[in-house]
């Protein structure tokens, strides 16, 4: 059934990178679809890497409401982008080579992401309550750091800083298409080599160590993929913190099945599909008069607070 | 066998354990008693191997179970903990099949499906094998997860309070089944539990490991150690063991 599903789920995605590549297309043809496919390649990348990471990080957790955007990971990267305009300037950021920067933001995302995931997972990953307000406070510290800095900016610099801020898909450069598919094909293939564990780690510590998981390498394991897809995808375009909660519930939503080996695709191909629906409909619709991003926070903003709720009232 | 030697535990300066040293023989149904503190379930989590002693080594069939790996591990004992955690929408047999989970490593063999059939069946499950667990009753649920112990076809199952919460009617259906399953016979096993109700204790179990403020006050066969005095002195209040329409009960004086 829920092979069928993800059948189905791969379908519905085809049908929308063809509505997106075609729809109101007019010539120069292939000048227009070019610079689709390229628009596209980045939003199926961003989906799939948020959408996998997020259900990977949620089983760790062993808590459905939490991303790894919300435990910081978004405040990390908005830190980055301010130190490095700030130590190079607004015009050494901008002539910066977008290869380097990057590999550069990616690895430096990464390294830190796997402290802050390191310390937050130090004494298990069953204490939920000191981990969220761990990752909350971290975030707000580098949320404050980084406000303090932007306040030693000129205007101009403040105005770089605020656009690699906001996650876009309009001016993603081509060279990264190709490294981004090979860290997302990397991950994806780690993560499902995962999968078959993550089954276990979802009963909880004690019981995965019972049935003979060494959980502990396995939680360092997936934090290392979880790392790698956000860091990839956060670098490539920039954050958009609740995109990874509202792939992983529908994906959980649709599926209904517990085993990783078919929710991770599910929900990767159900990040893919809301970006290029959304993005679709914006450009097409809407006439780009808003950021997708936007709207993918305020609607993930709006589940995120259903599913707390909708718990409370459990 | 079980074979426990000079074991010492202490969490946050606490002393839970100390000096620990007790021998259990295989096909025994073992309970563990004491009062609140006593370090029952500490005791039993240590045979497990998931906590590390300070001092003092545990060995299960001969093997130091602390010097094993997981996997190793998981095929020589199984423990059902307090607390069970379950997946959203885990169905009652996904539950059971993960007791298989040592034998196969996420790639079951027509053997892992027969072993998990054989639990379920045991454990009078097929009929719930579609539910969720989490829509279970208390007693359906505990069901469930002694059959995932079971799955495991480990020589030593280890519970902790399984009987918790459950009205007499689950715990003597859970009792009963763990009674049957006890022996020295090929295919049945040697079990470890902690218990709270001493009747029951002293109904189904036929050896007894007494402890008190971390220290083994009594380990034995159950009907050469276990009396009156022994209880009042356990839990610091009158006890009386007697008999009831010819079955051993525990009764506060």
């Amino acid at each position: 059934m829920a092979e069928r599903r993800l059948v189905a789920l791969s379908l519905g995605l085809l049908g929308l990178c063809a509505l997106f590549l075609f729809w109101n297309l007019r010539a120069p043809m292939g000048f227009i679809l070019g610079l689709r496919a390229e628009k596209l390649a980045a939003l199926v990348l961003v989906g799939a890497a948020t959408g996998a990471a997020t259900v990977i990080f949620q089983t760790i957790a062993a808590n459905r409401l939490l991303t790894p955007g919300i435990v910081g990971f978004d405040a990390l990267f908005v830190f980055t982008q301010t130190i490095l305009v700030l130590g190079l300037g607004g015009a050494g950021y901008v002539a910066l080579a977008d290869t380097a920067k990057f590999l550069v933001e990616a690895s430096l995302l990464m390294g830190a992401a796997m402290a802050l995931f390191g310390i937050l997972f130090r004494k298990g990953a069953e204490d939920i309550i000191r981990m969220i307000l761990t990752g909350v406070i971290l975030g707000v510290l580098l949320r404050g750091l980084a406000g303090f800095a932007q306040r030693l900016l000129d205007p101009s610099e403040f105005a770089v800083v605020q656009q690699a801020s906001i996650a876009s898909f309009n001016a993603v450069n081509p060279d990264l298409l190709g490294i981004a598919a090979l860290a997302l094909v990397c991950g994806l293939g780690a993560a499902l080599w995962l999968a078959p564990g993550l089954d276990v780690a979802a009963l909880g510590r004690v019981q995965a160590r019972v049935l003979g998981l060494n959980h502990d390498r396995l939680v360092f394991t997936a934090l290392g993929v979880v790392a790698a897809l956000v860091a990839v995808s956060t670098a490539l375009v920039g954050p958009v913190t609740f995109l990874g909660l509202l792939a992983a519930s529908f994906a959980h939503a649709l599926l209904r099945d517990h085993r990783h080996i078919v929710l991770i695709p599910a929900a990767a191909l159900m990040g893919a599909a809301i970006l290029v629906a959304g993005q679709a409909v914006f450009e097409r619709l809407l006439g780009l008069q808003s950021a997708l991003a936007v709207i993918v926070e305020f609607a993930g903003g709006l589940l995120f607070l259903a599913l707390v709720l909708k718990r409370r009232t459990r | 066998m079980i074979e426990i030697s000079s074991l010492s535990m202490s969490r946050d300066d606490v002393q839970i354990l100390r000096d620990v040293s007790l021998s259990v023989p295989s096909g025994r149904l073992a309970a563990i008693i004491g009062p609140n503190g006593a370090g029952k379930s500490t005791l039993l989590h240590c045979m497990a191997g998931l906590l590390a002693p300070d001092s003092g080594q545990v060995r299960v069939n001969g093997q130091d179970i602390h010097a094993l790996r997981e996997q190793g591990r998981a095929l020589i004992l199984s423990l059902l903990t307090q607390s069970q955690g379950a997946v959203p929408r885990l169905s009652v047999r996904d539950l059971v099949a993960f007791g298989r989970w040592p034998h196969h490593r996420g790639r079951p063999t027509p053997t892992d499906h027969t072993a998990t059939a054989e639990a379920m069946a045991r454990f009078d499950l097929d009929a719930l094998a579609q539910r969720s667990v989490e829509s279970l009753s208390g007693g359906q649920r505990q069901r469930a997860f002694v059959a995932m112990a079971y799955a495991q076809s480990t020589p030593w199952m280890f519970l902790d309070e399984p009987l918790a919460a459950l009205d007499p009617k689950y715990v003597r259906d859970i009792m009963d089944r763990l009674r049957a399953m006890t022996g020295t016979d090929t295919g049945k096993r040697s079990i470890a539990l902690v218990l709270h109700d001493l009747s029951v204790a002293a109904r189904y179990a036929d050896f007894c490991i007494a402890m008190k403020a971390g220290r083994i006050i009594a380990a034995g066969p159950w009907r050469d150690i276990v009396t009156s005095a022994l209880l009042s002195e356990l839990y610091e209040t009158p006890l009386r063991l007697a008999e009831l329409d010819g079955a051993p009960v525990v009764v506060g004086l």
